[in-house]
């Protein structure tokens, strides 16, 4: 009977704590944002980092102000990574890219809130998630498309059956667009490896919140570690490393800084790098910020002359 | 050879120096920290260039294929006049004649594995008839494995026996005496097969085959360094070390040479007296030597296949 007591009074004295509980101000656990190489998120190699601020003067978070020893390694597992991704069923890929969009969408409030955080309105995030959302199912479309468009099927005068066909260029480096730091960043990571091709991509240094956390969203994916890295820092550091790596073999820049447009060209020529300018592209329009044509721009055509019998008398054109 | 080491007292190898494993850990693990740059960076990746045992030891080995990595080691990069050629090309007893054939007079020596490589469980006839074959078609430098189950059981004798009969076989050629401490299990075993190869008349003694994981490690490497060390104090003899497998990366390779040099000195630093055994290692080695000279990251595929 003594030992029923106790555990009444103890009982009674829980529910009074209950009734009791006031909410204390909590001390919020801010995210670490850390950069995105190999499927892992390691610190930058430098240890250096910066601390972005939004119009209203608030601190954004501490940021990895990537190194250009960050560069190379993120080269190296892209290049591991081609060989996989390329090789991929281009449905697969399309599959890919798909669930890579609904992994968005899963976490729609939180890219809205970062982009709020960097200056944009409810109602500008919000579109700009939206977009970003379509752009991938977009290009999650193209994958095993594309194919068809840009390959041909060539009238040679001997006997041969002559065809091209476009395939993914290897590693490309990508300064993503500063100002529309999710869309832009999606619309030039999404035909890249919707190609088959591996990147390297450096984000928005003044709205670098939405780059960080797009890697997460890749990272739960089904995308192979490697096929996208992501780092933050400045263009200007990282760019030129990018554009006379001998293992880079395309390079995409979108702003209109000429200086930087010249010296990516000239540093490219080292390897024959492909330099992708986008400098006049408007995201936000469907019209002129999504096509198959920047799926082409990152391939190279490949022709082949295969032997055939004269097929002429049948009347065969090839 | 007989007489050379029966001059040198042979110890009770079951009193071999214990190796203190925390301790030996947290020394090789300091030489990782060393920062090497630019020019001392450069001298260094030549050095270890300079180093490499080029092996090719797979089943499916051809004449054509020891031809073009013979022909690889005299070419490392053309496009990169000066460089130094590697020390030697490893290869099975059945190419050493192709070997030496396709390196001439190019210096490069030709080492040749023996013994039933790579586990060593054959008879002792079998090995030395292997080991003879080997130096009548040319080879410069002999590989042996120990027998890792006769040591492992604690017969000490046979293994050492063994070892010098292999080395006396070698004649001229210089004896390797690989101990794959991958099998052995523990540092203190590393170190007393160490002391064992060394006193049996090993000029080298050398991690791993290459054949099963781990390979050579930093850790067993400084104890493999250390005994070679308590040796030549012992009996005034220098050895050669070869630590070999698992070293790719030119990084690495930088780390071994900081080992070396802190442990044994500068009369080590060069191919005479340490090998890394390797396939994969000359081309990285090659792209950072570029890259230094270039500023520039370079790409495998300006460089010649492994």
């Amino acid at each position: 009977m003594a030992k029923t007591t106790i555990k009444k009074s103890s009982l009674h004295i829980s529910e009074n704590g209950l009734e009791n509980h006031k909410p204390e101000k909590r001390l919020e656990v801010l995210k670490t944002y850390k950069i995105y190489i190999g499927g892992q998120f390691p610190r930058t190699e430098s240890g250096r980092y910066y601390v972005p601020v939004n119009a209203k003067g608030e601190k954004l978070a501490n940021v990895c102000l990537s190194s250009r020893k960050d560069v190379r390694d993120a080269v190296e597992s892209a290049r591991n990574a081609f060989g996989g991704w390329s090789a991929r069923a281009a449905f697969n890929r399309g599959q890919i890219l798909y669930r890579i969009a609904e992994m968005l969408e899963g976490r729609k409030a939180q890219f809205v809130d970062e982009l709020m955080q960097q200056d944009a309105s409810r109602a500008k995030a919000g579109h700009e998630v939206n977009l970003s959302i379509d752009r991938l199912i977009y290009y999650a479309g193209w994958c095993d498309k594309y194919q068809q468009i840009f390959s041909a099927v060539n009238p040679v005068a001997s006997s041969h059956f002559n065809f091209s066909v476009p395939e993914p260029t290897g590693v490309v480096c990508i300064i993503a667009p500063q100002n529309d730091s999710l869309l832009g960043l999606v619309s030039v990571i999404a035909p890249v490896i919707a190609g088959g091709n591996t990147c390297v991509v450096v984000g928005s240094y003044a709205k670098p919140l939405c780059c960080v956390t797009f890697a997460e969203v890749l990272n739960s994916s089904d995308l192979p570690g490697g096929v996208v890295n992501i780092l933050t820092g400045k263009a200007s550091e990282l760019a030129p490393w990018m554009a006379d790596h001998m293992d880079v073999n395309a390079i995409v820049y979108c702003e209109k800084d000429e200086a930087t447009q010249k010296m990516l060209k000239e540093k490219g020529s080292a390897n024959v790098k492909r330099a992708l300018i986008y400098d006049k592209v408007n995201w936000y329009d469907d019209a002129a910020g999504q096509s198959p044509y920047f799926i082409n721009d990152a391939q190279e055509i490949k022709t082949t002359w295969h032997p055939i019998e004269n097929i002429g008398g049948a009347g065969s054109k090839y | 050879m007989i007489a050379e080491t029966s001059t040198i007292k042979i110890p009770n190898f079951s009193l071999s120096p214990r190796v203190d494993q925390v301790g030996i850990e947290e020394r090789a693990a300091r030489f990782t920290k060393r920062s090497i740059k630019k020019e001392s960076k450069l001298n260094g990746l030549l050095l270890a260039l300079n180093m490499i045992d080029l092996t090719t030891l797979e089943g499916k080995d051809t004449d054509g294929k020891v031809k073009q990595l013979c022909y690889k080691a005299q070419h490392l990069h053309d496009a990169y006049p000066g460089l130094p050629t590697v020390a030697a090309v490893c290869v099975y007893p059945s190419m050493v004649k192709v070997a030496k054939q396709a390196l001439g007079n190019s210096g490069i020596k030709v080492a040749s594995v023996a013994t039933a490589f790579p586990s060593g469980q054959s008879t002792r006839d079998v090995k030395i008839r292997d080991t003879k074959y080997a130096v009548a078609n040319g080879a410069d430098e002999v590989d042996m494995v120990i027998s890792r189950g006769k040591f492992l059981m604690g017969e000490y004798n046979f293994v050492f026996d063994e070892i010098a009969a292999v080395k006396e076989a070698c004649g001229s050629a210089r004896l390797k005496v690989i101990l794959e401490t991958g099998e052995l299990g523990s540092y203190d075993k590393v170190r007393r097969a160490s002391d064992i190869a060394m006193y049996a008349g090993a000029n080298f003694i050398k991690t791993s085959t290459g054949k099963i994981s781990p390979a050579a490690t930093l850790p067993v490497t400084l104890v493999m360094l250390e005994a070679i060390r308590d040796f030549y104090y012992e009996t005034g003899k220098m050895i050669a070390m070869k630590p070999a497998g698992g070293i790719s990366k030119s990084k690495l390779a930088l780390h071994y040479l900081v080992m070396l040099k802190e442990t044994l000195g500068d009369a080590w630093m060069n191919n005479e007296w340490f090998r890394f055994g390797a396939s994969s290692l000359a081309n990285d080695l090659l792209m950072q030597i570029v890259k230094e000279k270039t500023g520039v990251y370079q790409s495998k595929d300006y460089f010649s296949i492994d």
